[in-house]
């Protein structure tokens, strides 16, 4: 098993309703210096979050106590820019599991899913929705429903069907990588180099 | 059926296909750099599993390196750690493996083409989203993350949906002192910086027919700018001419069945495509960025748009300027400009350097500018020298660097300091890029040798014989 099953996850969000959001926000380069998946949670929005002398900066949402929960909701084209998984990691690692959007960029969707972060894509009228219902109320809860394929705003009973591809589901659902299934085909593989030489 | 250039290549690598699922895509060649490989080896080696085909992977390093000094050991104790996990993992696994002080060192996207390694019709990937790059030969070539990685090393296959179909035409004929990089830079001003997610470019028309292959890499690698999944342009007799005789370019009896095949790498007529665009080359003038992502983008001579005009809400609009120091309405030209950065994966090839010098020849590098010219291989730096390159460089008061990513992303000491505000050859401007609260305008080498030259924004058709 690769990384925490995601079946039903219900908790408030953190609200980020800024758009375009790159992944060297959501980790700067000089943190990818790594060799082990270790201490990315820390380093999350860091020069959002932080000053130059460490001290955090009061107005970023991450530092503001009145927001917190499992989930984050982004505004559109979250997650664009360079393809350093690392992104995905440090929202993981922080204690996200699952990223609300109305627009996801392709690279970070994809890391995303790869290490059981769930991206949820809505329409940007539920979005708009969401971003209001936890300003009304910062400790609304959030019910995304994995086997179903549902997001739900519990206070007002407003819900939203989300796309996810079969394959990519089962594995999320199962705590499976791709890994395990690419290495039980290596004969299939194998027999597919030689005849394309 | 008629299908397409992208439609042909992606068909001849799929394994297997999965029901309500991705694709399975076969990996021509994964290219590998010190950052995004070593966990995943590490992670290879928990799993007990073995590289499947080491003759597939390349590796350089690049994006850590330090571009002075080479010869000396590595300061920063973890990009020296970097550096010698990939050396390590590399021998252990049989890999060709080209490091610091390697002739054939440099970024991983100048070293393939350079070296023949990439070529038409085949799937390239590597942790790093500007592979597309390599589409400029008619391959299909994306950036992937670590745990990908992982999954080339063992298995040499990835799991990929089949993205959707876009073509771009551009037509007609570039006007003087207009760059290949102007054109990126102008179709991302159109398209937006999400305008492709989810497609497949495919670049046609005239302007790409009589582009060189560098142009069509400079092209090509900022394909992942308006979010597509990656960029390509059929191949022709520019691109056989450029790989025949290259390192690893198919010899003798290989050449002549290599060649054949890929000379049927094109889309058939009246093949469909999901969304196609049309710009015309006139349009087309030297570009500038001054926003915080690469589709903030204008003409030279023009002003900073509005949020309404670039399709963006106001308040992330107003972030972005307040962040640059600049505001709708304000003209580009005659802006302050203390750096000026040519290199990169997307400028640093010989033809950029040629560009840089055409401008500087006879003139003075600008008492305040401070100037970082970094080579994107040693070979480019070798025929930087041997074309006396390097002789103009320096009668100018510019001084040559050593290979590697440098302050593309500065994860070495090339950074740009806070608020200062840098003219970058490179392809991103997000906020912090070049180094925490650097602000940088995207352009091309040009646009970069004439703020050099002059220390503010400049048209440079005005320096042009």
């Amino acid at each position: 098993m690769a990384y925490d099953k995601f079946t039903i996850l219900k908790s408030s969000a953190v609200p980020m309703p800024i758009e375009n959001v790159d992944t060297d926000q959501i980790i700067p380069a000089r943190f990818l210096k790594a060799t082990e998946r270790k201490g990315f949670g820390d380093n999350l929005f860091r020069d959002w979050r932080y000053h130059n002398d460490n001290s955090p900066k009061t107005d970023f949402v991450l530092n503001n106590p009145t927001y917190s929960g499992k989930i984050l909701v982004g505004g559109k084209n979250f997650g664009s820019g360079s393809s350093r998984e690392h992104a995905a990691w440090a929202i993981y690692d922080y204690g996200f599991r699952a990223v609300v959007s109305s627009f996801f960029a392709d690279i970070f969707k994809n890391n995303s899913m790869n290490i059981g972060l769930l991206p949820v894509q809505v329409s940007e009228a539920f979005l708009d929705q969401i971003f209001n219902q936890i300003e009304k109320d910062p400790d609304t809860q959030i019910e995304i429903n994995l086997q179903k394929q549902t997001i739900t705003l519990l206070a007002t009973g407003a819900q939203e069907t989300f796309v996810i591809n079969g394959y990519k589901k089962h594995n999320l659902i199962n705590g499976y990588d791709d890994i395990d299934y690419l290495q039980s085909m290596k004969e299939e593989i194998t027999r597919f180099a030689t005849s394309r030489v | 059926m008629a299908s397409t250039l992208f439609d042909k290549v992606w068909d001849s690598h799929v394994v297997r296909k999965i029901e309500d699922g991705p694709d399975i895509l076969f990996i021509d060649r994964h290219f590998i750099h010190e950052v995004t490989s070593p966990v995943a080896f590490l992670s290879l080696e928990q799993r007990g599993l073995n590289v499947l085909y080491p003759d597939r992977t390349f590796a350089t390093a690049d994006h850590n390196t330090p571009t002075i000094n080479q010869h000396l050991p590595v300061q920063d104790p973890l990009s020296a750690n970097q550096l010698k996990a990939l050396e390590t993992y590399s021998a252990k696994y049989g890999i060709s493996h080209w490091g610091l002080g390697n002739p054939k060192n440099g970024i991983v996207h100048v070293v393939g083409p350079e070296n023949g390694i990439t070529q038409p019709g085949m799937s390239i990937v590597c942790g790093d989203s500007h592979t597309s790059t390599h589409g400029a030969f008619g391959a299909i070539a994306f950036g992937i993350g670590t745990s990908e990685v992982e999954m080339v090393l063992s298995s040499q296959c990835i799991m990929q949906p089949k993205a959707k179909k876009m073509r771009i035409n551009v037509n007609g004929k570039l006007s003087k002192g207009v760059m290949p990089k102007d054109v990126i830079l102008y179709i991302i001003s159109q398209t937006t910086a999400a305008g492709a997610t989810g497609y497949f470019v495919e670049y046609a028309g005239d302007v790409f027919r009589n582009m060189s292959m560098e142009g069509r890499m400079t092209v090509c690698n900022m394909s992942i700018e308006m979010g597509a999944r990656g960029g390509m342009i059929a191949p022709d007799d520019t691109t056989f001419n450029y790989i025949k005789g290259k390192d690893k370019a198919p010899k003798g009896t290989d050449w002549d069945s290599a060649l054949a095949y890929w000379k049927t790498l094109k889309t058939d007529e009246g093949a469909e495509f999901d969304k196609e665009y049309n710009f015309k080359a006139e349009d087309i003038e030297p570009m500038i960025t001054y926003g915080t992502n690469p589709g903030m983008g204008v003409g030279i001579s023009k002003s900073i748009p509005s949020a309404e005009f670039i399709h963006s809400n106001q308040a992330t609009f107003d972030k972005s300027m307040t962040y640059m120091g600049f505001g709708e309405g304000q003209q580009m030209l005659g802006k302050k400009v203390d750096y000026v950065f040519v290199g990169s994966c997307t400028n640093g090839r010989i033809e950029d350097f040629r560009a840089f010098a055409s401008i500087v020849k006879g003139r003075k590098k600008a008492d305040h500018v401070t100037a970082w010219i970094v080579p994107g291989s040693h070979v480019v730096e070798a025929q930087i020298k041997e074309e006396g390159i390097l002789d103009i460089l320096t009668e100018a008061g510019f001084s040559l660097r050593q290979p590697g990513c440098s302050a593309c992303l500065a994860m070495n000491d090339d950074k740009i300091p806070t608020g200062k505000y840098a003219v970058s050859t490179s392809n991103r401007n997000f906020e912090g890029r070049q180094g925490p609260g650097a602000r940088t305008m995207l352009a091309s080498p040009l646009v970069a040798a004439a703020a050099a030259v002059t220390g503010v924004v400049t048209d440079p058709r005005t320096l042009l014989n």
